[in-house]
């Protein structure tokens, strides 16, 4: 447990040190802001709907750059053989990485509370969906977070990192759309749509919690963090 | 302390570390030699359980490197190859996070740290960031990054690697005051660095052993001749014969005449101490002397002929 905090403790560091985590969060509260306000106005509802309809496009790009460094340079920079060869067990590794980037996202999210408070002045808001609502943005971050932890394990190079995160990602993000699933055999639409991330963000956004839905990510972030375990053993076996 | 029985180490078919066995007792400083891609750094990342051998086992007393790597890995201080450090962190900050990553108690990282910083001579630079030290600062930060938490064993790949003249020398007596009380296990390419350094060498070549003793040893297993050269002032052609007549010279391997000096190499017999009978001969002809050395076979010729033979 020790290890886990002082991980997520170097990792921070290493996000506010570098201007990656500001440049990261301007971006995000920038662009989200504005896709939202540019058409609240004309929809003139106090609902933050349209606001969380946007987020997981946002995620899809913005997480894996968030991700696409925590293992590719340790691997490049070779620092992974400095790391796993202090007394620590390799998911201390994992698991410490991925809080830290969790935080870090948690912390984003923290600042985009400008929003739902500056709507609450303007007309009544239903707190209770909003917070339902963070609660699943912080759960689909999450699972996008698992996936990009684990992809950046199997390069040195970030760029590559980044983009077969987002690919990763959309992937599993897109299967459970409805575009697809009327291309797909009728014995694996419920299949495809229960594996589908945006699916159960949507039920989510609609201010249902469902523990389906929880199980679902929860269970996303497990076998993705499991991977990434597999993963980072291999090197011993190569 | 150390045991190494059978290992071998295969990456995607190719036979990087064939069968090879050895065994460190404690407080050595050995020696891992070879030329580059011999298998050194692929043994010592599986004697810090950074890899696991294909075929083998490693065994610290009585622990085995694959079952209770934790505790061994806490008795070990590595330096990888090429030292890689968490470059955006300060001296200070690495150290301390290097203390936490073993587990060592809060009171305690403090004063580790200081110690570390006092015995590697890095003070002055303790708040700088890691990346814009020197390559010998690195250096030093890299080894106290292996000595943090006080380990019985200290494993260094190639630690004196890309330095200059001076650093080289400075780690070198670094790693000689840390063998004091620690077992050592360096490996380098270097021969003049192991034959400083080091009480035993291993030369490794193509991920087979194919010698080990002190240099010393190495040294007398291999040589059968010595090498003496002679600067003299006189007639050349006499000094040829009258040298060639001694018993023990085995061979003139080359006279030059520079000036009135004359500069000879002479290939004698090991047994044999010629250098007394040399110098009473070049006196009674009245001769001049100006130099005269005897020519130990260097480990550099045992390491050119043990890793060419295959």
């Amino acid at each position: 447990m020790k290890h886990i905090f002082a991980i997520i403790k170097k990792e921070l560091k290493d996000y506010f040190n570098s201007p990656l985590a500001y440049v990261f969060i301007s971006i995000f509260l920038v662009v989200s802001n504005w896709l939202f306000f540019r058409s609240f106005f004309i929809q003139a509802q106090a609902s933050m709907r349209p606001y969380f309809s946007l987020l997981p496009w946002l995620f899809l790009f913005l997480i894996p750059a968030v991700t696409m460094r925590l293992w590719a340079e340790e691997k490049k920079l070779n620092t992974a053989e400095v790391l796993f060869t202090w007394s620590i067990k390799d998911p201390e590794a994992i698991l410490g990485k991925f809080f830290a980037s969790l935080i870090f996202i948690a912390l984003t999210l923290i600042l985009s509370l400008s929003v739902p408070l500056s709507i609450s002045f303007i007309g009544g808001l239903d707190w209770g969906i909003v917070i339902a609502s963070y609660l699943g943005a912080l759960l689909l971050a999450a699972a996008f977070l698992a996936i990009g932890l684990f992809i950046s394990s199997l390069t040195d190079n970030q760029i590559i990192a980044f983009i077969l995160a987002v690919a990763l990602a959309f992937a599993i993000f897109m299967v459970g759309e409805d575009f697809v699933l009327y291309a797909l055999p009728n014995y694996l639409v419920n299949l495809a749509q229960y594996l589908g991330l945006g699916a159960h963000f949507a039920s989510i956004n609609r201010g249902v919690l469902d523990s389906r839905d929880i199980i679902y990510y929860l269970s996303i972030i497990f076998i993705f963090l499991y991977l990434n375990t597999r993963q980072i053993a291999s090197r011993k076996w190569k | 302390m150390i045991k190494v029985e059978n290992i071998s180490k295969q990456f995607n078919g190719f036979l990087a570390l064939d069968d090879i066995s050895f065994e460190i007792k404690e407080h050595e400083v050995v020696g891992l030699l070879g030329p580059n891609g011999a298998g050194k750094t692929t043994t010592l990342r599986i004697l810090t359980g950074f890899f696991n051998p294909t075929l083998g086992q490693v065994k610290y007393d009585d622990l085995d490197i694959i079952d209770d790597d934790i505790k061994i890995k806490q008795k070990i201080g590595y330096l990888p190859e090429n030292n890689p450090l968490y470059d955006e962190l300060k001296v200070k900050e690495y150290l301390v996070y290097a203390a936490q990553m073993h587990d060592l108690a809060k009171p305690k990282i403090k004063e580790a740290v200081n110690k570390v910083i006092e015995t590697c001579g890095l003070k002055e630079k303790q708040n700088q960031e890691i990346s814009k030290l020197s390559k010998g600062y690195k250096q030093r930060v890299g080894l106290a990054q292996a000595l943090i938490h006080n380990p019985e064993i200290l494993i260094l790949d190639e630690p004196t690697e890309g330095l200059d003249p001076n650093q080289r020398i400075e780690i070198r007596d670094l790693i000689k005051k840390i063998g004091q009380e620690k077992t050592v296990i360096l490996s380098s390419h270097v021969l003049s660095e192991v034959e400083a350094t080091c009480n035993r060498v291993l030369i490794i070549n193509q991920g087979k052993i194919v010698a080990s003793g002190t240099p010393a040893e190495l040294k007398s297993q291999t040589t059968s001749q010595t090498k003496i050269l002679l600067k003299v002032e006189g007639p050349q052609d006499k000094i040829v014969e009258e040298l060639k007549k001694l018993e023990g010279v085995e061979r003139i391997i080359s006279a030059q005449k520079e000036n009135n000096l004359i500069t000879l190499e002479i290939e004698t017999d090991s047994t044999k101490e010629l250098r007394k009978s040399i110098v009473h001969l070049i006196i009674d002809n009245g001769w001049e002397l100006y130099e005269i050395s005897k020519q130990e076979k260097s480990l550099e010729d045992i390491f050119v002929k043990l890793t060419k033979q295959t």
